[in-house]
């Protein structure tokens, strides 16, 4: 595979399928696993960090399951294309910094990602579209035995799998569950949500994971004790959380459609209005106006456009993505104005 | 003015709140000001990462030798762990032991693992795991309208299924 061949293609996640995915965006499971006897990438110089690329790169070549991947030294990766490697979810923003000794391996459909020497010397991930963890972590349990049989992975049985940073520690795992909640935010409720869920000790990020700040009404959120409970609790845990969140999120939107119903239709139409006429607009513009459109999409009130195509301009429609499309470095401006035109071309088809 | 929120108490702090491009004007008292902006931070907060990691200051005194313990397996010293929060090497979780512990159980509120371990599979195990292997390649290939391969894959699963039982 090369990395162009993945522009023409949806990434599992951005499927818009699977369970509750009117609300619930996508399912990641993430496993940070080190090797044994080796430093951790921040505390190895050149030469320890390239063996432990190395030795993971063969051992992944060994596993069955990873037979369909194919595998990206970063350093031979340019910017553009490391940052349309984030945009897709497939890499973290750290992951595209100061590429020395970094991999990433990706399989065709964009369901299993791996990270070797980002802060950990193996972080593999495995998404799905909707709400359904369960299924991310079955493969990515494959996954991970496939590796432990090839590599010697640091583990103690009392601390489980040791990591760079102790908050990973145990498990390793993060699960972490996208969730589009438009409604919350209009009718407020989303801060009496958040606060709720910090104090089940739960994260809650944006549409790019760490540092990243809320948009669009998307909020990532992920379980933080990572040792203790085992692997299934994890999930069982994050699972009762989303749940009562979708049901909060469904009420909110049921609450605007009696009491506000012309209102809201009226601003999905805008912003629907504005998408398909604008000569100018901003990323940050684009995602809040898809996020109305997301919602109309939902409650049946945009009827001519399907969740798939919403899902894949938020993607397209990123500064990098933009520049794969035109095949050109574009500067902030011509983003914009490339943006609005990707838009109007996509929208009205009929 | 009262509270816009508890609606008992005078509002002192106003607030203009942008959300999507709604503007809205709040009028709180000091005590649901503070819990609002509470609310603020720990909506984006930093409060992940490092979150145990912030309290490191206030540990029980560690004496000043605690610092200088070493890794034998890499050479970072307790001191740079606390520097910048990261461990050098999986041994570095022997050698500062008996601080690691505490930490992690202010981070997790547990110190016993109970998840999965890296040991080594048996050879039941995995052809378990290559049964579950097929079976996700049929759903897909059931998903993916791929009849002629889904006929395949389950005939696999069915000839390893009678392996496995014999």
């Amino acid at each position: 595979m090369q990395l162009n061949d993945l522009l023409n293609h949806t990434s599992e996640w951005l499927k818009g399928t699977g369970p509750n995915s009117d609300i619930v965006i996508s399912s990641r499971i993430r496993l940070a696993r080190n090797l044994d006897k080796a430093r951790f990438p921040h505390w190895a110089d050149k030469v320890q960090g390239r063996q432990t690329l190395e030795t993971i790169k063969e051992g992944i070549a060994r596993v069955d399951y990873l037979k369909r991947t194919t595998f990206f030294y970063l350093a031979d990766v340019d910017n553009v294309d490391k940052q349309f490697l984030v945009e897709r979810h497939l890499m973290s923003l750290d992951h595209a910094q100061k590429p020395e000794n970094k991999a990433l391996v990706v399989d065709d459909e964009e369901i299993i990602s791996i990270m070797i020497n980002e802060e950990d010397h193996i972080r593999m991930q495995v998404m799905q579209s909707g709400f359904n963890l369960f299924e991310a972590w079955n493969i990515i349990n494959i996954i991970d035995d496939g590796l432990a049989k090839e590599l010697n992975i640091a583990f103690l049985p009392n601390w489980g799998y040791l990591t760079a940073c102790p908050t990973n520690a145990g498990t390793g795992m993060r699960g972490s569950v996208m969730l589009h909640l438009p409604a919350l935010v209009m009718t407020r409720s989303i801060d009496r949500v958040l606060a709720a869920i910090a104090k089940l000790s739960f994260a809650t990020r944006g549409l790019y994971g760490e540092g990243t700040q809320a948009m669009g009404n998307f909020f990532q959120i992920s379980n933080q004790v990572s040792l203790g409970p085992s692997e299934n609790e994890i999930i069982e845990s994050i699972n009762g959380l989303i749940r009562q969140i979708i049901e909060q999120e469904k009420q909110a939107r049921d609450n605007l459609l009696t009491k506000n119903g012309p209102l809201l239709e009226d601003r999905i139409n805008r912003s629907l209005g504005i998408l398909k006429s604008a000569r100018i607009i901003s990323s940050q513009e684009t995602i809040e106006l898809l996020s109305m459109v997301r919602l109309g999409c939902d409650l049946g009130m945009v009827k001519d456009i399907d969740r798939r195509a919403i899902n894949e301009l938020f993607i397209i429609t990123q500064p990098a993505h933009l520049q794969k499309i035109e095949n050109i470095k574009l500067s902030s401006e011509e983003r914009d104005l490339k943006r609005a035109e990707l838009i109007r071309n996509k929208l009205n088809i009929h | 003015m009262l509270c816009d929120i508890c609606k008992k108490n005078d509002a002192t702090v106003h607030l203009t709140e942008i959300l999507n491009d709604q503007m809205s004007e709040l009028h709180l008292c000091e005590e649901c000001a503070r819990q609002k902006s509470l609310a603020m931070e720990q909506q984006f907060g930093l409060n992940d990462l490092l979150a145990g990691m912030a309290d490191f200051g206030k540990q029980e005194k560690e004496p000043e030798t605690v610092a200088h313990i070493k890794c034998p397996g890499c050479g970072l010293t307790y001191a740079d762990f606390k520097k910048i929060g990261r461990l050098g090497c999986g041994e570095c979780y022997n050698a500062f032991n008996k601080y690691l512990g505490p930490l992690l159980k202010r981070i997790h509120g547990s110190t016993q693992h109970t998840g999965k371990s890296p040991l080594k599979v048996t050879k039941d195990l995995k052809k378990e795991m290559d049964i579950q292997t097929l079976r996700i390649r049929l759903q897909k290939a059931i998903q993916a309208e791929a009849f002629e391969e889904a006929a395949k894959l389950r005939d696999q699963i069915k000839e390893a299924e009678k392996k496995k039982e014999k």
